[in-house]
């Protein structure tokens, strides 16, 4: 018996989808994947994967374009070459300081965005001309497939999957 | 069904009687002549320079009105001038002693009109948030509402009292708005100022009073249709209510949108009549929104404490903490909007709104800024944290401290200059209108099941998940 032998279970809607992870989760079957359409809202905590940290990376990107920005205007318009800013040549940064606020916030935002979409793309190991993961094209279309691992229990599973509304169930010998 | 329970309901008669009973205090204690002031004043100088500089001021003050040009622009210069003369004279003492008389003497006005501005703005704008939702359809807030219309029942109330106000300010009992005086608009008045007599279109009493009186009138006309077919909507078959009350929201969001840009000119703006701000509508509306979702949420999570609203779940919290945090930065963005170009531009007679609070109210002026901004930014940016009842509490009263803040710092340089405190009627009228605020809000609530159960979309926000 092959342990790497796995069941996809497709279906056509999210809402029996969510319903058969549940049926599943429930008969204490691990879940290996769902491949989705569109992210399904809920999926995630129905499936128990761990909440993203994606969130806590954007704050740091944020920070760091927020310093950046603090050392930028510095270098730029208060160092370098030393500007006379709405008529009150202070020279000194913080006193000028609400004319850099917009730049602080369009870098936090710029640095924070990019950053966070170039750390998701390497944290999914996504990047150009990267061969489809997915197993079936049709989930980048309608389809919704869920991936089970079989353990000399295929019958087993495949009775239960029947009941929760597949449109179709396949072993199938992965590789 | 809630009930009022009667503990609450004494705490609130409570709070109002030793408000009012704090709010008489202070207009007893003020001073009615210039003998007394100049007692005070003596008293202040005996702490610091503080009596001195203050002098100058409003001697450079003076000056300026006497002038036919800008004061504002004046004010500088001339302060310079008295600086570099380092003398006053008996005549300038004298109009001295009067200045700060009136403003002693506004100060409880002043004191209480904070408060009664305050919770009467932040309850209308919790109905606007109401018709908002009605209007946009949506589905997640239903069970929200009752608390919604629970708290736009305390509008009769501040209303009744705020045309009372306004009737006395227009006939002159008391003087937070200088524009009211006598002989601003007749140039052969000593009290003759151009920069008024220009805005007499708008600004003069009869237009002023009966204007105050359409906005507060209209909006509770609103807030009564509102109420009556929200709970025929309650035991309705069909959904003819259900439409009124659409119709009635798209109406009332209309007429809010410029009642509340002028009111704001009228009650707060025109307490500093040379100057103008463009966005001001929108910067006291942020105040107001931000405020009006902390009350919301406030109420929902003492309700929920109390075992009721058993549907409210903590994805309803979370979504009312994320408005307080979008408000709070929306607020913040106006703030500094405001703030910036008139930094930028340079103006006295715009920079001159900025200059005064930074002379006479730094702390305050300066420490909104952590409370509005900075700390419910890092405070409420966490999604898990919008869900704990704890957080959005601590949350929200620092949010309604920094609002009040702001309402404050708008409204005494105007009327009271730099004679402003925090004391007895500062508190007392804070007091008094929470102690009424309560009252009326759980009356209201006591009236109605808590569940809007006619709504066609309850089932959908019973469930909301987010």
């Amino acid at each position: 018996m092959s342990t790497n032998k796995v069941i996809h279970a497709l279906y056509n809607d999210d809402d029996v989808l969510m319903d058969a992870v549940k049926t599943v989760k429930e008969a204490n079957h691990h879940i290996e994947e769902v491949f989705t359409p569109f992210p399904v809202h809920g999926l995630d905590k129905l499936l128990g994967l761990p909440h993203t940290r994606l969130a806590i990376c954007a704050f740091i990107y944020g920070l760091l374009g927020l310093s950046f920005a603090i050392w930028m205007t510095n270098y730029m318009m208060i160092e370098n070459w030393p500007q006379d800013i709405g008529g009150k040549p202070s020279f000194s940064w913080i006193v000028n300081m609400p004319a850099f606020v917009p730049i602080m916030f369009e870098l936090t935002v710029f640095f924070a965005a990019h950053l966070m979409v170039i750390t998701f793309y390497m944290r999914s190991r996504l990047w150009p001309f990267k061969e489809a993961e997915n197993p079936d094209p049709r989930t980048t279309d309608d389809i919704f497939l869920m991936e089970i691992p079989v353990h000399n229990n295929e019958e087993e599973l495949t009775a239960l999957l029947n009941t929760t509304n597949a449109v179709e169930i396949k072993v199938i010998e992965k590789h | 069904m809630y009930q009022f329970s009667s503990k609450l309901k004494i705490s609130a008669i409570a709070l109002m009687v030793i408000g009012l009973i704090g709010i008489i205090i202070g207009f007893v204690s003020a001073p009615s002549t210039e003998a007394e002031v100049a007692e005070i004043l003596a008293h202040q100088e005996s702490h610091g320079a503080h009596g001195n500089t203050h002098a100058t001021k409003e001697i450079a003050h003076h000056d300026a009105h006497a002038e036919e040009a800008s004061h504002d622009a004046h004010h500088e210069v001339a302060k310079h001038d008295a600086h570099e003369a380092g003398a006053h004279t008996e005549g300038h003492s004298d109009h001295h002693l009067a200045h700060v008389l009136h403003q002693l003497q506004n100060r409880p006005w002043a004191a209480f009109y904070v408060a009664l501005f305050f919770f009467t703005f932040v309850t209308v704008v919790v109905f606007a948030f109401l018709n908002i939702q009605r209007v946009a359809q949506a589905g997640w807030s239903i069970v929200l509402f009752r608390v919604m219309e629970g708290i736009s029942g305390f509008l009769p109330y501040v209303s009744a009292i705020f045309i009372v106000f306004l009737v006395i300010t227009a006939f002159h009992g008391n003087h937070l708005f200088v524009w009211m005086a006598d002989g601003t608009v007749d140039p052969t008045s000593a009290n003759y100022d151009e920069l008024i007599a220009n805005k007499s279109a708008w600004l003069n009493t009869p237009r002023w009073l009966i204007s105050g009186i359409i906005y507060l009138v209209g909006w509770n006309v609103f807030r009564y249709l509102n109420r009556k077919y929200s709970l025929l909507q309650d035991n309705a078959g069909d959904l003819v209510n259900y439409y009124k009350n659409y119709k009635i929201g798209v109406a009332f969001l209309a007429f809010f949108i410029f009642t509340e840009s002028m009111s704001v000119w009228d009650w707060i703006m025109g307490l500093d009549p040379h100057w103008f701000s463009t966005l001001f509508g929108w910067y006291v509306l942020a105040t107001g929104l931000v405020s009006a979702l902390t009350v919301i949420a406030m109420v929902t999570v003492y309700l929920k404490s109390k075992g009721y609203l058993e549907v409210v779940n903590n994805s309803h919290l979370h979504d009312l903490a994320k408005f307080m945090f979008g408000f709070s930065i929306f607020w913040s963005y106006l703030w500094f909007a405001q703030f910036m170009l008139i930094w930028y531009a340079d103006m006295p007679e715009e920079t001159v709104y900025f200059v005064q609070r930074f002379d006479d109210y730094k702390l305050l002026f300066l420490g909104m800024i952590p409370l509005n901004f900075i700390l419910p930014v890092l405070l409420l940016v966490n999604s898990d944290f919008k869900r704990i009842p704890q957080i959005v509490l601590g949350v929200g009263t620092i949010i309604l401290v920094g609002h009040y803040i702001d309402v404050f710092v708008m409204i005494m340089p105007g009327t009271v200059g730099d004679q402003w405190g925090f004391g007895i009627t500062e508190i007392a009228s804070i007091l008094f209108f929470l102690g009424l605020f309560i009252y009326a809000v759980f009356t209201t609530l006591s009236k109605a099941p808590l569940i809007a159960k006619g709504n066609p979309f309850l089932h959908e926000s019973e469930h909301f998940h987010y």
